[in-house]
C-alpha cells in the first residue's frame, strides 16, 4: 500500500529526466553568460584605465581626432582623440550593411520563394564559400585588385572608406543572407498561400507578407552583419590606409578602431598609456555594438508582425 | 491595376535575379582569382613538406593539419555548449527580461572583434592559466566567438521543428527533455549541421584571434607519435600551432622567403579547396544522420 | 528512444572530459616550464624568421629542448620578458627606448644589425635624395617630387606604425626629433612593399631584406644602401635586433643564445636573411642614437 502511495507521490522518472535536461541546458547558457560578463568586465577595466590611471580627459577622447598617445603633443600631454576612428568605423559599418542588405534579401528571397530547390543547391555553397575565404585573403585581393581600380576611377591613393566598404560588403553578405533565409523560412506557409489565394502576385506576396513578417529577423541579420563589419580587422586594415585622419571623402586614407588596434597592439608595452588607449578603443567597439543591439531591439518591438 | 501589379512583379523578380547573379559573379571572380593564381603552385611536395622561414620551397603540411585539428577541437568544445544553450533558449526560456538579457549577451559576444577575443585569450588563457601558445588556447579563443553563431543556429533549427512533433512526444508520456533529445533534435540536425559548416568556414579563415593564442610558429611534429601528451606528437593540444590562415597572413605581412607570394596564393587555394571538400562531406553526413535518426529520407523544406 | 539517454550521457561525458583535459594539460605545461627544457621566445616579427629557422636547426642537435618562437611585435616581447612570462623577448628597439620598460632588469643580446632604406614608387623619377630632402618629405614640407628633381607627381608618404622598430630607427636617424606628417601607416614590410610598388608617388622605407625590383631604393647623399656602407656607418639608418633575457640567461636559454651568436647562425643564416653580422660592424650605436667607432 505504502509502496504504491510513495511511487505515486514521488516525482516520476520523467520528471527527473526533465530536471536533468533543464539543468544541463541551464548550465550551458550560464556558461555563456559568465563568459560574456568576464569579457565585459575585463575590457571595461582595461579600457577605463586610460581615464583613471592616465587621466586622459573623456571629452578629449571623443571630441578630438589627434591620435598619438606615445608622443607629447603641443600642450605637453599625449594626444588621445579617437573621433576620426569612431566616425570611420561607423561609416564603413553602416555603408557596407546598407550595400549588402538588398543583395542579401534578394539572395534570401531567391532561395526561399523564387527557386527553393535550385536556389538552395547553388546559393548555399556560394554563401558558405564566401564565409570560408579568410579575411587576410579578402584584404589581399582588396589591396591587389580593388585599390588600383578605385585609384584609376577616383584618383588619390585608392585606399579609404570606399574600398573598405566594398571588401566588407562581400564579407558580411553571407552572414546577413543566411540569417535572412532563416527569418524567411520561419514565416508560416499559410501566410503565403493566403496571400496568393487572395490574388496577390508573387512579388506582392513576398513584399507585403513574407518580408513584413520577417522584418525583425532581417534586422537581426543586419545587426549580425554589422557586428562582423565592425569587428573585422585584418582585411580592413589592408585597404583603409591607416592614417588617423578625419575622412574628408570616401577615398581619403583613414583608420578604423579595429585597424588601429591590430596595427598598434604589438608595438605597445602593457600598462602604458599607448596600450591602455588601445584597450579603450576596444571598449568603444563593445559599447557601440551594445547600442546597435538596443536600437534593433526597439525596432523589432514596434514591428507589426511578431513571430 | 492588375497589369501594373504584374509588371511590378516581373520587374521585382528580375531585379532579384540580377542581384543574385551579381553575388554569384563576385564569388566566381574571387574563386577564379584565388584558384588561378594559386592552383599552379600546388603540388604533392607543397602539401607534404614543412614550411620554411628563410629559403624558398617551403610547404604547408603542418599548417594544414593544424587548421583541421584546431577546427575539430573547437567544434568538440563549442558544440555541446551551444547545443545546451540553444535548447534552453528554444524550449525552456520564458519570455521575460532575463531571456532578453541573455539573448543580448549572445549578440554582444558575436559582435566582439576577433582581435579583442584574441587578446583576451592571450592575457587570460596564455598568461594567466599558463596554457601557453597552444592549440588548446586557440580552440578556446575560437570557441568564444563560435558560441553565439552556433547557439543561434541550434536555436533556430529547433524552433523550426513543428509543434506537433513535440506534442506527439509528450503525449506518449515522454519527459520534455527526452522529447527534445529523441524527437526534436534529430529533426533539427540538418539545420544544426548547416550552422556548423558556416561557423567552420569562419574558424578556418580566422587569423586575428589566433595570432596571440595558438601562436605563429609551427614546430616540426612527428605524425607517428600518437601519444597526445608527448611534446612532439601531432596530437598534443599543448603545442603551438600556426594555422593556414595565420601562415597566409604572416607571408603577406612579414614573409621574408623569396617565394612568399607563391606560397601564400597556393595556401589560399588549398584553404578554399579544403573548405569545399569539408562542405560537401558534411552535407552528405547531415543527410545521412537525418536518415539514420528519423528512418526517413530528408524532405525538401520550404 | 535509447538515443535520448545516450545523447545526454554523451553531453555530460564530453563536458567532463573537457574539464579533465583542461586541468591535465594545465598541470603538465606548468611542470614543463619548470624543467627548463622549454624555451619560449616572443616578440619582433622581423627577428622571428631568423630565430625560427635557427631553432629548428638547434633542435636537431638538442632533441630534448623545445624551442617555441612567436611573433607579436617588439612591444609584446618586451612586456612579456619584463613580466617573466617568457624566456627571451625579441625586440627591434632598445628596451630603454620604450617607456614602461625597466631596462635595468633586462640583459641585452644583440643578434644582428638591420639596415633600413627609403623606397619610392618606380615612376617618381628620383633615385637619390639628400638627408635634408628626406627629412622635408617626411615632415610634410615637400609635397611634390618636382621639388626634389623628380617628375610632377604628388608625394604620398606611407609611414610605419608608431612604436615599431623600423619607424623608431628611421625617425631617430632622419627626423631627429621632429614630428612626422600625419600620413598612411602600415605595420608590415610586405604591405608597404605592395603599396609603394603600386601607388604613384609613394615613398616609404623598408628593411634591407625587403629591398627588391618591385620598388625604387633611394640612396642618400649618393651613398647606396649596402651592407658595407652600414658596417662603416656611411649609411646612417640602421639598428640592432635584440634578444632580451630577464637577468643573466641560464641553462638551455643561455645555450640557445650562444648558438644564435655562433658562426653557424651568424655566418650563414643572418647573411641569408639579409641582415648584417654584429661582429662585422666597425661602429656601435647606443639607445639614444649616438654612434661611435669600435676600437
Amino acid at each position: 500500500m505504502n509502496e504504491i502511495k510513495e511511487k505515486l507521490l514521488k516525482p516520476s522518472k520523467e520528471t527527473h529526466q526533465d530536471q536533468i535536461g533543464h539543468l544541463i541546458s541551464l548550465v550551458c547558457i550560464g556558461f555563456i553568460g559568465i563568459l560574456v560578463v568576464a569579457i565585459l568586465f575585463f575590457i571595461t577595466t582595461k579600457g577605463l584605465a586610460t581615464f583613471t590611471t592616465n587621466h586622459v580627459s573623456v571629452i578629449d577622447f571623443f571630441a578630438k581626432s589627434d591620435w598619438s598617445p606615445s608622443q607629447k603633443g603641443p600642450n605637453g600631454k599625449p594626444e588621445v582623440g579617437a573621433l576620426a576612428m569612431i566616425v570611420t568605423s561607423f561609416a564603413v559599418t553602416l555603408l557596407s550593411a546598407i550595400l549588402a542588405t538588398p543583395f542579401a534579401i534578394a539572395m534570401a528571397l531567391f532561395m526561399t520563394e523564387i527557386a527553393p530547390k535550385r536556389g538552395q543547391k547553388i546559393l548555399q555553397p556560394v554563401i558558405e564559400l564566401l564565409v570560408g575565404i579568410p579575411s587576410v585573403v579578402y584584404g589581399f585581393i582588396g589591396l591587389m585588385v580593388l585599390i588600383p581600380m578605385v585609384r584609376t576611377v577616383f584618383g588619390g591613393t585608392g585606399s579609404g572608406i570606399l574600398p573598405a566598404t566594398i571588401v566588407l560588403f562581400v564579407m558580411v553578405l553571407p552572414t546577413i543572407t543566411s540569417m535572412s533565409v532563416d527569418a524567411l523560412k520561419a514565416v508560416p506557409r499559410d501566410y503565403r498561400s493566403a496571400a496568393l489565394s487572395l490574388g496577390a502576385t508573387r512579388w506582392q506576396m513576398m513584399y507585403k507578407v513574407v518580408l513584413r513578417a520577417a522584418t525583425p529577423g532581417i534586422l537581426t541579420a543586419m545587426i549580425f552583419g554589422m557586428a562582423r563589419a565592425f569587428g573585422e580587422a585584418l582585411a580592413v586594415q589592408m585597404v583603409i590606409g591607416n592614417a588617423v585622419l578625419m575622412p574628408t571623402s570616401l577615398t581619403s586614407p583613414t583608420a578604423t578602431l579595429t585597424s588601429q588596434l591590430t596595427t598598434q597592439m604589438g608595438n605597445t608595452i602593457m600598462g602604458t598609456l599607448p596600450n591602455n588607449a588601445l584597450w579603450t578603443l576596444a571598449l568603444v567597439l563593445l559599447v557601440m555594438s551594445l547600442v546597435f543591439n538596443v536600437i534593433v531591439k526597439l525596432i523589432g518591438k514596434r514591428s507589426a508582425f511578431k513571430k | 491595376m492588375k497589369i501594373n501589379a504584374k509588371k511590378i512583379n516581373k520587374l521585382a523578380i528580375g531585379t532579384i535575379w540580377a542581384l543574385v547573379s551579381v553575388v554569384v559573379l563576385i564569388l566566381i571572380f574571387l574563386l577564379g582569382y584565388i584558384l588561378v593564381t594559386g592552383l599552379s603552385d600546388i603540388s604533392w611536395k607543397f602539401l607534404t613538406s614543412t614550411s620554411s622561414s628563410i629559403s624558398a620551397g617551403g610547404g604547408i603540411r603542418d599548417q594544414l593539419f593544424n587548421s583541421v585539428y584546431l577546427l575539430v577541437l573547437t567544434i568538440i568544445i563549442s558544440l555541446p555548449i551551444s547545443l545546451g544553450a540553444g535548447i534552453y533558449l528554444a524550449e525552456y526560456a520564458k519570455d521575460n527580461w532575463i531571456t532578453t538579457l541573455i539573448k543580448t549577451a549572445i549578440e554582444v559576444l558575436s559582435s566582439l572583434p576577433s582581435i579583442v577575443v584574441g587578446l583576451f585569450g592571450y592575457l587570460i588563457l596564455v598568461i594567466k592559466f599558463q596554457l601557453d601558445y597552444s592549440i588548446l588556447s586557440g580552440a578556446i579563443a575560437l570557441t568564444i566567438f563560435n558560441l553565439p553563431l552556433l547557439t543561434r543556429s541550434v536555436e533556430d533549427s529547433i524552433e523550426e521543428v513543428p509543434k506537433l512533433q513535440r506534442e506527439a512526444g509528450l503525449s506518449l508520456g515522454l519527459s520534455k527533455s527526452k522529447t527534445i533529445v529523441g524527437v526534436v533534435l534529430p529533426l533539427a540536425i540538418p539545420g544544426i549541421i548547416t550552422g556548423v559548416i558556416l561557423s567552420s568556414g569562419r574558424i578556418f579563415g580566422e587569423a586575428a584571434a589566433l595570432i596571440y593564442t595558438a601562436g605563429q610558429s609551427a614546430p616540426i611534429v612527428s605524425y607517428t607519435d600518437w601519444n597526445p601528451f608527448s611534446p612532439s606528437s601531432f596530437l598534443n593540444p599543448m603545442r603551438p600551432a600556426e594555422t593556414l590562415a595565420v601562415h597566409i597572413w604572416k607571408l603577406n605581412t612579414e614573409g621574408i622567403v623569396p617565394d612568399a607570394h607563391i606560397v601564400s596564393s597556393g595556401a589560399s587555394a588549398v584553404l578554399i579547396i579544403v573548405i569545399l571538400i569539408f562542405n560537401l562531406s558534411s552535407r552528405f553526413f547531415g543527410n545521412w544522420a537525418y536518415r539514420k535518426m528519423t528512418g526517413t529520407t530528408r524532405k525538401k523544406r520550404g | 528512444m535509447s538515443f535520448g539517454k545516450k545523447g545526454i550521457t554523451a553531453l555530460i561525458l564530453s563536458c567532463g572530459f573537457l574539464a579533465l583535459a583542461l586541468t591535465a594539460c594545465g598541470s603538465s605545461s606548468a611542470t614543463k616550464a619548470q624543467n627548463g627544457n622549454k624555451i619560449t621566445a616572443v616578440g619582433s616579427t622581423a627577428l622571428q624568421p631568423l630565430v625560427e629557422q635557427a631553432s629548428r636547426e638547434y633542435q636537431v642537435d638538442h632533441p630534448h629542448v623545445n624551442v617555441n618562437v612567436q611573433g607579436g611585435g617588439s612591444g609584446t616581447g618586451l612586456s612579456q620578458i619584463q613580466q617573466g612570462a617568457v624566456n627571451i623577448g625579441n625586440s627591434d628597439v632598445f628596451a630603454s627606448e620604450q617607456p614602461g620598460v625597466n631596462a635595468k632588469e633586462l640583459v641585452d643580446h644583440k643578434i644582428a644589425v638591420v639596415g633600413i632604406a627609403p623606397v619610392a614608387n618606380k615612376r617618381v623619377g628620383v633615385k637619390d635624395l639628400s638627408m635634408k630632402q628626406l627629412e622635408q618629405i617626411f615632415t610634410g614640407k615637400v609635397t611634390n617630387w618636382k621639388q626634389v628633381g623628380g617628375n610632377n607627381v604628388k608625394i604620398v608618404v606611407i609611414n610605419r606604425v608608431e612604436g615599431s622598430g623600423t619607424r623608431t630607427t628611421f625617425e631617430q636617424s632622419v627626423l631627429k626629433g621632429q614630428k612626422a606628417v600625419n600620413a598612411q601607416q602600415q605595420d608590415s614590410n610586405g604591405t608597404v612593399q605592395q603599396i609603394v610598388s603600386s601607388t604613384p608617388g609613394a615613398i616609404s622605407y623598408l628593411s634591407f631584406p625587403y629591398l627588391n625590383q618591385k620598388t625604387q631604393e633611394i640612396s642618400i647623399d649618393h651613398v647606396t644602401p649596402t651592407d658595407q656602407h652600414v658596417e662603416n656607418n656611411d649609411w646612417k639608418i640602421w639598428s640592432y635586433e635584440h634578444m632580451y633575457t630577464k637577468g643573466k640567461p641560464v641553462g638551455a636559454t643561455k645555450d640557445f643564445i650562444n648558438y644564435m651568436l655562433s658562426d653557424k647562425v651568424q655566418k650563414r643564416l643572418v647573411k641569408q636573411i639579409g641582415y648584417i653580422q654584429v661582429q662585422n660592424m666597425k661602429f656601435e650605436k647606443n639607445a639614444d642614437g649616438h654612434v661611435q667607432k669600435i676600437k
